[in-house]
């Protein structure tokens, strides 16, 4: 009896020591696992990407079209793109992710199941990029998503209430941007299924930025004197500024979709520059030989063109191919502003459509035909070597890009606008957003006089309602 | 005392500036301002939108000198100003009832 009992009690520690020792191999095991896959060069090469995103937003596309703007609208033109930042940056973590790239339903869309960041953590998410941090790939993206909505401002700037821009902003990023990032992005999204190419954004972001701006800028009207007043960028220097930031900061945009440091990366960079100075080259020949003068805004407009371009095709494609892709960039988008926007007579200010809508969608269909799995063996051939159902599928995908752009920004800015007025009156307009919209004035040099209204009487008195200076 | 105010292409400022302060006259004052006269405007294309600028910049100077000198100040300027084509500006005279220096309360030409 007393045998039996001492086996026990020693098969029994045996058990309780030897088990928990086993779990611990199996954690270290595990750990040693998770180290492995992590890449330092891929992750810090991401984060870097992800700032340099950043950058593209603030200052980068803050001053391109504040820049562009006219001086008494260059904060709220500014501000749009400052609380894209802002605010999308907040949605993408609350559950603007989850949307776009949590466990996909019916194809259409992300699951609610990475809310609030939940399941995003340290270790990799190897279905998008088994080598860097999860919460790297989310914040990765979450520069992508802040630019989207900011690009659009181009096309209602100097017209658009600050507060329908925040409802826009907030809905926009909710039923168009997420939902089209998980078709074309997500695990199971039906354009990731379908086939379609788009390496870096040129459907998600410029084609859906560009198309929208186009709607809204319909949707609002003219800016009050559009045609009779002339509205003038103020400041080319600042727009220089901004398309010179922008086109540093697209290095992490596009080779940063490499998701690693290595060489798919290095080849998305050197395709994303070529094409850039290719586009920048023809939209200031181009104009050159239509008006006479090659333009500093020319240089600007078609590198950003450029960028816009090869955005989707840089993973693609080879080095000429990307400089083919640039040239017909610039010249097109020029034709879109230049010439269409004139004969079509809609005020899209700043040119959100005819750069990013046009460029967008040229990227995307060039993508189609200058692929090649030579470049990038995940990828597919394109209609020059010898897959002409790449031009298909890649039509789809701009189709329904489109499709989904027109109908979805009309319905949020109607709905927005029995809420919220969306655009500025035409007092608010003469006097200027800025003055009206913010209170604030972004040149102070003409104020020669103000009294200084001090603590609690100042905010009782002054208030702050600005009457238009007619 | 008279008051002369002439508009001038940019460019000439100083030479006139110079030319005046040499005769003796260094009262002036100067503002930036634009018009239209003769001269056309010029174009100017933005992203393929062409616009005709029609106010051009020119600089306004203005100067209340002794009724003697204004013969010889008038020459010195359209002499110096002058460049011959559209667009040189022109000259305006003015009579001046008084001048005061506010510091000292000094009137007349010894104000100026």
């Amino acid at each position: 009896m007393t045998k039996v009992y001492s086996r026990l009690v020693m098969i029994l520690t045996t058990i309780f020591t030897v088990i928990p020792a086993l779990a611990w191999a199996d954690d270290e095991t595990a750990e040693a696992v998770v180290e492995n896959t992590i890449s330092a060069g891929d992750t810090s090469f991401v984060l870097i990407a992800a700032a340099l995103v950043m950058l593209m937003t603030l200052p980068g596309l803050a001053l391109f079209y504040g820049g562009l703007s006219r001086k008494k609208n260059v904060l709220s033109t500014i501000m749009y793109s400052f609380f894209a930042m802002i605010v999308i940056s907040i949605q993408w973590a609350l559950y603007g992710y989850s949307l776009s790239f949590g466990p996909d339903v019916h194809h259409i869309i992300g699951s609610l199941d990475w809310i609030g960041l939940k399941n995003v953590g340290l270790d990799p998410n190897p279905d998008y990029s088994a080598t860097i941090p999860h919460n790297a790939f989310m914040v990765f993206q979450m520069m992508f998503a802040v630019i989207t909505p900011a690009l659009i401002s181009g096309a209602f700037a100097e017209r658009m209430r600050f507060p329908a821009f925040l409802a826009f902003l907030v809905l926009w990023a909710t039923f168009i941007y997420d939902p089209v990032a998980h078709w074309v992005w997500g695990v199971n999204g039906w354009l990731r299924n379908l086939g379609a190419l788009d390496f870096a954004g040129g459907t998600v972001v410029h084609i859906i930025s560009g198309v929208s701006g186009l709607v809204a800028c319909i949707v609002l009207g003219k800016r009050k004197g559009h045609g009779s007043v002339p509205m003038l960028p103020h400041s080319l220097p600042f727009t220089v500024m901004g398309a010179a930031l922008l086109w540093f900061g697209w290095f992490g945009f596009n080779a940063g979709s490499a998701l690693g440091a290595n060489g798919l990366a290095a080849s998305a960079f050197v395709a994303t520059h070529l094409a850039t100075a290719a586009a920048a080259l023809s939209w200031v020949v181009t104009e050159w030989i239509h008006h006479g003068k090659p333009t500093t805004l020319g240089a600007a407009s078609g590198a950003v063109a450029g960028l816009v371009a090869i955005t989707p095709a840089c993973g693609f494609v080879e080095p000429m191919s990307a400089i083919i892709i640039g040239l017909i960039a610039g010249a097109a988008c020029y034709l879109a502003v230049g010439v269409l926007k004139a004969k079509l007579r809609y005020d899209d200010s700043l040119d959100a459509f005819g750069v990013h809508g046009v460029g967008g969608t040229w990227g995307a269909l060039a993508t189609g035909l200058f692929a090649t799995t030579a470049v990038n063996p995940a990828g597919s051939d394109g209609l020059f070597y010898g897959n002409p159902e790449q031009v298909v599928i890649q039509l789809i995908a701009i189709a329904s890009s489109w499709a989904v752009a027109i109908v979805g920004t009309y319905i949020i800015l109607k709905v927005v606008n029995v809420f919220i007025k969306l655009r500025a009156t035409d007092e608010e307009q003469e006097s200027g957003l800025d003055i009206t919209q913010h209170g604030e004035d972004a040149y102070t040099d003409f104020v020669l006089s103000a009294s200084m209204n001090s603590g609690f009487s100042g905010l009782k008195e002054s208030s702050t309602v600005v009457k238009p200076m007619m | 005392m008279t008051k002369i105010e002439c508009i001038l292409r940019p460019g000439k400022l100083e030479d006139v500036k110079e030319a005046v302060n040499k005769y003796g006259i260094h009262g002036m004052t100067v503002t930036q301002v634009i018009g239209c006269g003769l001269q056309k405007g010029r174009t100017e294309v933005y992203r393929g939108a062409e616009y005709s600028i029609n106010l051009l910049p020119k600089i306004k100077l203005e100067m209340v000198i002794p009724d003697e000198d204004v013969a010889e100040v008038l020459k010195i300027i359209t002499n110096v100003a002058r460049t011959g084509e559209i667009g040189d500006g022109k000259i305006f005279t003015y009579k001046i009832d008084n001048a005061i220096r506010i510091r000292t309360g000094e009137k007349g030409d010894e104000a100026i």
